[in-house]
Parts: C-alpha cells; sequence; structure tokens
C-alpha cells in the first residue's frame, strides 16, 4: 500500500514533461535539487536527531568547486564531478569532527559557524569565487553524449539522480545501520551501553548526508550554470531546513513534500510579494508555532483517525 | 608602527562591539539553553534605530539607549509571547528565532533601503587624540570604554546583586532554583530584553565604525556565535575573552590577508573544539 504512493509519484513525474511546457520542467528539475538537498539534511535533523543549520556549507562547496576548476583548468565534467563530490565529502569529515564534539543546539550552532565562515570566504576571496559577482560561463556536462541544456534532457538527467538518491537514503535509513542511527537519537545513553560507538554512528551519518548534498550542489550549478555566494548562506541552509520540518522530519516522504512546498512558495507568492526572506521567517513561525511535526506526520494522524471511525 | 597601533585599537574596538552583542548571547545560552539567532538581526535593527532617533536627537549616546531599549522591549515581546508558547522545545524555539531573523532584516531592508547608512560620530570624538604624537582615533577608544564598564557593570551585576545571584542559579540548576521560589520564568524575559537591549544598543554604539547596511546581521551572527563557542556558553568573563580574541583575529586578518580573513576564524574554532570543547570558560556540567 505504502510504496503505490511512491509508483504513483514516479509515474507522474515521468509524464510530466510529455504534458507540460518548459516552464513547469524546468521549475520541477529545481524542485527534485531542493528534494535531494533536504532529503539528506533530514538524514541529521530527522534520524540522527542532529540539527544541523550549516547544510548550505555541502551544496555551495560542490558547485563552486566545480565551477572554479572548469573556469580555472577547464576540465572535463567527468572528472570535475569525482572530483568535486570526493572534495566536499572529505570536508564534510572534517567539519563532523568539528560539529560532532556537540550535540543538541551545540552542534547547530557549530555547523552554523563552519559554514556562515564558508560563507563569508565566498564573499571575500575574490581572485577564486569572484565575490558578489558569482561564477558564470559554465556549462552542463553531457552524459553519453546527450546534451542536457534541454530543459527535458536536464529534467530526465534530475530525475534520475534524485530517483537514485532518495533509493540509496531510503536503503540507509531501512538498514540496521539505519536502526542503529535511530537508536542513537532517542536513546544514545542505551545506545552506548549496548556497545555501539555512538559519535561513530553519527560521523558516518554526517559525512554521508555531506556527500548527497554535494551531489544536489553539482545539479544546482549544473542547472544554474551560475553559483553566487547566497546558495552558502543561512538563508540556503534555513530553506533546506525548514522543507524538513515542513514536511515532517524523520520521513521518507516528508522532505519531498516541505522542499516542494518550500519551492513553489519561494517561486510562486514571490512573484507577487517581493519579500521572500520576510516571507520565509514567516513560514518558519507559523511551522514551529502551529505544525510542529510536520505536514506528513499531520496528514498521517489525521488518516488514521479518519480510518478508526 | 603606525599600522600596528591602529590595528591594535580597531582590534579592540571589534572587540567590544563584539563583547556587547555576545555578552546579551551567552547569558540568554546560558539561563534560557536557546541559541538565540534573532541576535544579528537585533544589532542591525538598533543601529537602523538609531539612524532614525539620530534624525529628531542629534546625541548618539542617547540615540543608543533608547535604541536599546526598543530593542529591549521587542526582545521582552518575543520572548513572552512566542518562545513562553514553545517552552520545552529548544529547538522550536530557536527555529522561531531564526525565522524573527529573517523577518527583521527584510523589514529593515523596506523601512530604511539597501544603501549603507553611516552614524556620524560625536563631534567632539572626531579628532584623533594625539599621545606622543601618536594619534589615537579617539572614537574607538570611546567603543574600548564603554565596552569595559559594560563588562564590569554586567560582572557586577552577576556576581553582586540578589538578581544577579537568581540568574546564576536558574543557570546552575534550573528545577532547584524553582523549587527554592526564584521565579525564573521573569528571569527568563528579564535576562532575554537584557541581552537584545545591549545587542540594539551595540548596534547604534557599532554604527559609526560598521555602518548600518543589509547584511550587517549576517556579518555580526556568525562572530557572535564564534565568540561564544570560544569563550564558552553562559560565560560573562568567557565572552569577554573571546570578543577580543575574535577582534584581534578578524581585524588582522582583514588587514594583513583580506581574502582570508573568513577562513582564519576556522583556526580558533578548531583549536577550543578539539581541546576544550566547552569553551575557554564554559563549565564542564552539561
Amino acid at each position: 500500500m505504502k510504496n503505490v504512493a511512491w509508483w504513483i509519484v514516479l509515474a507522474a513525474t515521468i509524464a510530466l514533461p510529455f504534458a507540460a511546457g518548459d516552464y513547469y520542467i524546468n521549475f520541477a528539475s529545481q524542485i527534485f535539487i531542493a528534494v535531494i538537498f533536504a532529503a539528506s539534511l533530514n538524514l541529521l535533523v530527522g534520524y540522527g536527531g542532529l540539527p544541523s543549520l550549516g547544510h548550505a556549507a555541502y551544496l555551495g562547496v560542490s558547485a563552486y568547486l566545480s565551477a572554479w576548476l572548469y573556469l580555472k583548468f577547464g576540465l572535463d565534467h567527468w572528472i570535475l564531478a569525482p572530483v568535486a563530490l570526493v572534495a566536499t565529502t572529505v570536508m564534510a569529515g572534517l567539519f563532523g569532527l568539528i560539529a560532532l564534539r556537540a550535540t543538541g543546539l551545540g552542534f547547530l550552532m557549530l555547523t552554523l559557524a563552519l559554514s556562515q565562515v564558508l560563507w563569508g570566504t565566498a564573499y571575500r576571496w575574490v581572485a577564486v569565487t569572484e565575490g558578489d559577482n558569482g561564477l558564470r560561463g559554465l556549462t552542463r556536462p553531457a552524459p553519453f553524449g546527450v546534451s542536457l541544456d534541454q530543459p527535458i534532457a536536464f529534467y530526465f538527467f534530475a530525475l534520475t539522480v534524485t530517483v537514485m538518491a532518495l533509493w540509496l537514503m531510503a536503503r540507509f535509513v531501512g538498514s540496521p545501520f539505519g536502526a542503529a542511527l535511530k537508536g542513537t537519537r532517542d536513546q544514545p545513553r542505551r545506545m552506548s551501553a549496548l556497545g555501539h560507538n555512538v559519535w561513530l554512528i553519527r560521523w558516518i551519518t554526517f559525512v554521508y548526508a555531506g556527500f548527497w548534498g554535494a551531489v544536489s550542489g553539482l545539479l544546482f550549478v549544473y542547472y544554474h550554470k551560475y553559483i553566487h555566494p547566497t546558495s552558502l548562506s543561512l538563508a540556503s541552509s534555513a530553506e533546506g531546513l525548514i522543507g524538513v520540518i515542513a514536511g515532517g522530519s524523520g520521513t521518507l516522504a516528508g522532505p519531498l513534500i516541505g522542499a516542494a512546498i518550500v519551492m513553489v512558495l519561494k517561486n510562486y507568492v514571490s512573484a507577487y510579494v517581493e519579500r521572500w526572506n520576510m516571507l520565509l521567517g514567516f513560514v518558519f513561525v507559523v511551522i514551529v508555532v502551529f505544525m510542529p511535526d510536520g505536514l506528513v506526520p499531520g496528514a498521517r494522524r489525521l488518516w488514521a483517525r479518519w480510518r478508526s471511525r | 608602527m603606525q599600522f600596528w597601533i591602529i590595528q591594535t585599537l580597531n582590534s579592540l574596538a571589534l572587540g567590544g562591539l563584539l563583547f556587547l552583542l555576545s555578552a546579551g548571547f551567552s547569558l540568554i545560552f546560558g539561563l534560557m539553553r536557546i541559541a538565540n539567532l534573532t541576535h544579528g538581526a537585533l544589532f542591525m535593527l538598533g543601529a537602523y534605530i538609531g539612524v532614525t532617533i539620530l534624525k529628531f536627537v542629534p546625541n548618539l549616546w542617547l540615540a543608543a539607549v533608547l535604541a536599546g531599549l526598543v530593542v529591549a522591549l521587542l526582545g521582552a515581546l518575543l520572548e513572552r509571547f512566542i518562545l513562553r508558547a514553545l517552552a520545552g522545545n529548544a529547538l522550536g524555539q530557536v527555529l522561531v528565532t531564526l525565522g524573527f531573523a529573517f523577518i527583521i532584516a527584510d523589514f529593515c531592508l523596506v523601512m530604511w533601503g539597501g544603501d549603507p547608512i553611516p552614524l556620524p560620530t560625536p563631534e567632539y570624538l572626531r579628532l584623533p587624540l594625539i599621545v606622543a604624537g601618536v594619534p589615537f582615533p579617539s572614537y574607538r577608544l570611546a567603543v574600548i570604554g564603554i565596552a569595559i564598564v559594560t563588562a564590569i557593570a554586567l560582572y557586577l551585576l552577576m556576581e553582586r546583586t540578589r538578581l544577579g545571584a537568581m540568574i546564576r542559579a536558574g543557570v546552575d540548576d534550573m528545577q532547584m532554583a524553582r523549587a527554592v521560589g526564584i521565579p525564573v520564568s521573569k528571569l527568563f524575559t528579564l535576562v532575554f530584553a537584557l541581552g537584545t537591549g545591549l545587542a540594539g544598543a551595540g548596534g547604534v554604539i557599532g554604527g559609526p565604525i560598521l555602518s548600518a547596511y543589509p547584511g550587517l546581521d549576517a556579518d555580526m551572527l556568525p562572530l557572535a556565535l564564534i565568540v561564544v563557542i570560544l569563550g564558552g556558553v553562559g560565560s560573562l568573563v568567557g565572552a569577554f575573552a573571546g570578543s577580543f580574541i575574535i577582534g584581534f583575529i578578524y581585524t588582522f586578518g582583514t588587514a594583513l590577508l583580506p581574502d582570508l580573513a573568513y577562513v582564519i576564524l576556522f583556526l580558533p574554532m578548531i583549536v577550543v573544539i578539539a581541546f576544550r570543547p566547552r569553551g575557554l570558560f564554559g563549565r564542564q556540567t552539561a
């Protein structure tokens, strides 16, 4: 029963480009990127109980690396992509060493501080990042000779990556390791007493989440062919986090729905009111105050109540 | 020689401003166990309110006090009506403060526009103070003085008054503090107002040096976070030491390696986190 919904969503996303125009195809591609980003953050926030407010670091760094190496050395995307992913994942490993010295709000402050340092660096290190101008003149890759410049080609590329990402992340949390991870979230001391290395479980999850954050960053820079320091900003991390929380952290479908809602809000509502940041702020307040456990658990609760009548 | 003196003074002045910002952040975190992410935005709001007040009252110090009071009132309302409703949900409280940080920052952009607005330095502090033939920028000296006076006042408040004793009791063991009849909830509002008010006043005092501009919040918040990570949450001495350490590292980093000033900020964090994860002056108790 549960899988049916996933297959319907998949079928609908495959059918979408044949029914919709380029605008919607491009918009859906952007949603895919946001979904991977939010889903990877959800590994930490939802399954690990580690509230990260610096996830944009991985998106931004992998995007910047890919862009900078391309502009500087003109390397092929076949080389750039793995280099950017590996380097960003290594960085996640180092950041994990720092941030996981704390849990809870200490962890939140450390992740925020680390990503803000990168954000400030992206603004100031003009020689490499071009500062406020951002890096432009980038290209999309052409896997197996198929150019991704057409919206529909990019759409299916992004869809493929998204399906793979979500499947692998679902496998991750469904595995015995994922069960241990949830254990460290709910009962860290008991897990420790049972002989699990709580710190190591968290660190591996941190690195894995960083890796998928880096993947979303690559897609991001491929899509926009441009990268600017705002991608590393607190607002960027916050958009991902509110996507996770709005949808329901610690659920597989939550970040999907949440990230889509954030993207829709960002694109449509801000077309009428020009104040995206203010709106984002209000969304935060409203969701935390009125819908603390998110849409998916909330809807599930309603569904359970309706069925039991 | 001139370069080093000026940069040292700049470091001390930035350290003083960071202290005004992070002392409140640290006190709030220590007592309420939440990271108040509006702090950077309230610093900026304070600076902008200062701009408006200075149009009517041409006195920077009065503007700082008034802006501090306005921001303190806002902080008290935020604590009393929003954060109180989320008691026990620390992550929710932090996310709400993040939401308000975005709202306040965007509100400032709507109200005061996107161009940087410098706050005028008081007339009598414009000329440098010349000691033994070396000119010292006198406004920066005044900022350092204010920070030190504030630090002493806060220290006396915390260590020598009944109110301070109650706050310390709340920081150390909230449950016991409540049990012995200390009105911890009222203290929450008070400390939140005090901390945010200091940030607001700090924004005005920093105005002649930093100006009021969109993005001031995002520039200041990470510095305050690093100060508190460095000094240890809830520790006034830690906030003081951390502020000046970061003031020096950031100012000299910006002067000597302008591109990498932010990267250098990693170093103190990494060193402290590696050897003293609770910060230089943090307590070992959770």
